[in-house]
């Protein structure tokens, strides 16, 4: 019985390069199959792209050796205010801020541009003698007692002992392994993009919550934050239609006039806000990480964050399964990383879907229990604490790569 | 040691389509075997670090285990054999039960593993002269008729600096509760009379025997379930319920 390699990974994306480099360093063989050419994943310009990594994010890149590569083009995160707000009326009375002096562990996140990370994968991808990448498409896929065959679009076969689905939430491994996914539409887009502005933002990130949706407002190195605005598909299809000017028109009562003037930079893009949740993350010798498993609304940068608690918790089971001599690709093993995965994800999409209701409302009620309950949290240093330790990502069991 | 042991090799299809459903349901997590499965992370847990630790292996390295014969007593399907040869033991896995041989051989095949599987008893294999570095007596001495006479077997089938890790259960009103009436009786987890309580061991009593028969205890620790995690984990001091011990043979 042979292998081409220990595990197998569909998607070169971010998971993907992110789950690989630990596990080759741990001597596992591991080969990444995409189909878009390494170049043209390589060689991105600025495009205004960007994630808000939570610290335990941060600490996982560190542990794998990627953030020394990037750290000089990320921005620390070191305040995040959330306030109530309707656009052209400025932020309402109370408003809620989070300060990364309140918990002990440095910032609360770091901001980084999707070029350098996705650079940055690449990069050390290729230095691991035990990675493989292939530039090819999965066809097929048929699992057994021992281990799974893939077949690929240029005809060839590859065996492994176990198929990781990083292939984004239209995911081909998860569809043909029969997996079903729940989802529901938010009736929302996410308009993103890079805006540059007149006035220093101190590394200070900020979400109003406005009727439409969330505007987030999030610190880039230099006068420059990434925006993710949401709005009704309607609105967000007819805003994104115009020329960039007048995009900027309607954005500039939104974003207020707290940092001077500002003007668009880089490429403008939209995401419709659906949730998709597959109805299992493990099937035969196989199991899913990232938005294949969950995708999310991404209302607090928390798509990558959630995928990379995969990646350390997956990278925990197999490597401990391992170190015990159990088969670490069997259905027993994969079952614990099911189980801690799926009760997070379920926390967090219900707490992301519940804050997003709860805000994206005019009613003058809901306005003023907000408004209290944002003061009130405001008052309660415990409170407080709690949440920006949920949003640095340090609640829940913690793997050992992101402790 | 009567029953003629069934060869794989010349049984008729039929019996191979047996074994290989009685292999799956050994193996299914959520089958018949559900409780050892549970508890089997923690027992390896143990076992391995207290392999390392004796023979100063590095487990974060492939096949850590490589050079060293290891007995396993009672190997069943094979839940703690095939770890052992996967970590690179050379594995002889005994069982008296002759059933469950061609079972625990049929999925060492299907997983790629070359474990010698023998339907003999601990006793046999000391009095064949047979040496080991680690001996496994997980579960077992509290279904042996006579204790002492079983761990002195144990320790003849050890090199002088063997290892022999034994699990067993407590015997007090906890454990009562908990392994007979819990775990026979409430969660069904086994069938009603797989245990006698009288015949439990306390932790004092396992290392009084343990010296007798010739070994020099080294650590003892619990297995303990944790009903809301649904886990077990390790335990330094509630050796109440289920424990394991490990054990020298002198040099």
């Amino acid at each position: 019985m042979t292998y081409d390699s220990d595990i197998l990974i569909v998607g070169g994306g971010l998971n993907g390069p992110a789950l690989a480099l630990p596990l080759a360093q741990k001597g596992f063989t591991v080969t990444v199959i995409d189909a878009l050419p390494e170049k043209a994943r390589k060689n991105a310009a600025f495009d205004g792209r960007a994630y808000a990594m939570a610290l335990a994010s941060v600490r996982l890149l560190d542990r794998i050796g990627i953030w020394s590569e990037v750290v000089d083009h990320a921005q620390p995160m070191n305040q995040i205010k959330a306030s109530d707000g309707r656009a052209g009326e400025g932020p309402a009375p109370f408003f809620l801020q989070f300060d990364s002096a309140e918990i002990e562990e440095g910032p609360m996140g770091q901001m980084l541009e999707d070029r350098y990370l996705r650079r940055a994968f690449l990069e050390a991808m290729g230095k691991e003698k035990n990675i493989t990448q292939i530039e090819d498409r999965v066809t097929a896929q048929e699992a057994d007692a021992s281990g799974i065959t893939v077949t690929l679009e240029s005809g060839k076969t590859l065996r492994t002992r176990l198929l990781v689905g990083c292939d984004g939430r239209e995911s081909g491994t998860a569809q043909r392994a029969g997996i079903k996914r729940t989802g529901w539409d938010y009736g929302q887009t996410a308009l993103v993009c890079a805006i540059a502005h007149e006035k220093p933002h101190h590394g200070i990130a900020h979400q109003f919550f406005m009727p439409p949706g969330p505007l987030a407002i999030l610190p880039l190195p230099g006068n420059v934050s990434s925006i993710v605005w949401s709005e009704t598909h309607a609105n967000a299809a007819a805003i994104n239609a115009l020329p960039d000017a007048e995009y900027m028109e309607v954005l500039r009562p939104r974003f207020g006039d707290f940092l001077g003037e500002i003007s668009l930079k880089g490429k403008r893009f939209a995401y419709p806000l659906k949730l998709t949740v597959a109805n299992s993350f493990v099937a035969d010798r196989l199991a899913l990480i990232g938005d294949a498993a969950h995708g999310m609304h991404p209302i607090a940068g928390q798509g990558l964050n959630a995928g990379l608690r995969d990646v350390a918790a997956l990278v925990d089971v197999i490597d401990h399964a391992r170190q015990r001599g159990e088969d670490f690709a069997s259905a027993l093993v994969l079952a614990r990383y099911q189980e801690w995965r799926r009760f997070d994800t379920h926390i967090l999409a219900l707490a992301t879907d519940a804050t997003n209701k709860l805000f994206s409302n005019d009613n003058p009620l809901l306005r003023a229990v907000r408004d209290i309950g944002m003061g009130a949290v405001g008052a309660m240093p415990g409170l407080r604490r709690t949440f920006l330790r949920e949003a640095a990502g340090l609640t829940g069991e913690l793997p050992e790569l992101m402790r | 040691m009567t029953a003629a042991e069934p060869n794989v090799d010349t049984v008729d299809t039929s019996e191979v389509a047996k074994f290989e459903a009685m292999a799956a349901e050994w193996w299914d997590p959520t089958g018949k075997f559900k409780p050892l499965h549970l508890m089997n992370p923690c027992r390896l847990d143990y076992i391995t670090r207290q392999i390392a630790g004796e023979f100063d292996r590095d487990l974060s390295q492939p096949k850590p285990f490589a050079g060293l014969r290891l007995l396993d007593i009672g190997c069943g399907g094979g839940l703690l054999s095939e770890p052992m040869t996967r970590l690179g033991a050379t594995v002889v896995g005994a069982d008296a039960a002759a059933g469950n041989i061609p079972v625990a051989r049929i999925h060492a095949e299907q997983s790629g593993l070359e474990i010698d599987y023998r339907h003999t008893t601990a006793e046999a294999l000391a009095e064949a002269g047979e040496q080991f570095d680690v001996v496994l007596n997980m579960e077992v001495v509290e279904h042996v008729a006579d204790p002492l006479a079983y761990l002195t077997a144990c320790r003849q089938l050890l090199k002088p600096r063997g290892l022999h890790i034994c699990s067993t259960l407590n015997r007090n009103p906890k454990s009562f509760a908990m392994a007979i009436v819990g775990a026979e009786y409430v969660m069904r987890w086994l069938p009603k009379g797989t245990h006698d309580w009288r015949k439990f061991i306390t932790p004092d009593e396992l290392y009084k025997l343990l010296s007798e028969a010739g070994l020099q205890p080294v650590d003892r620790k619990g297995f303990v379930f944790n009903p809301v995690s649904w886990q077990w984990r390790i335990s330094d001091r509630d050796l109440s319920v289920n424990y394991v011990t490990a054990s020298i043979k002198p040099a």
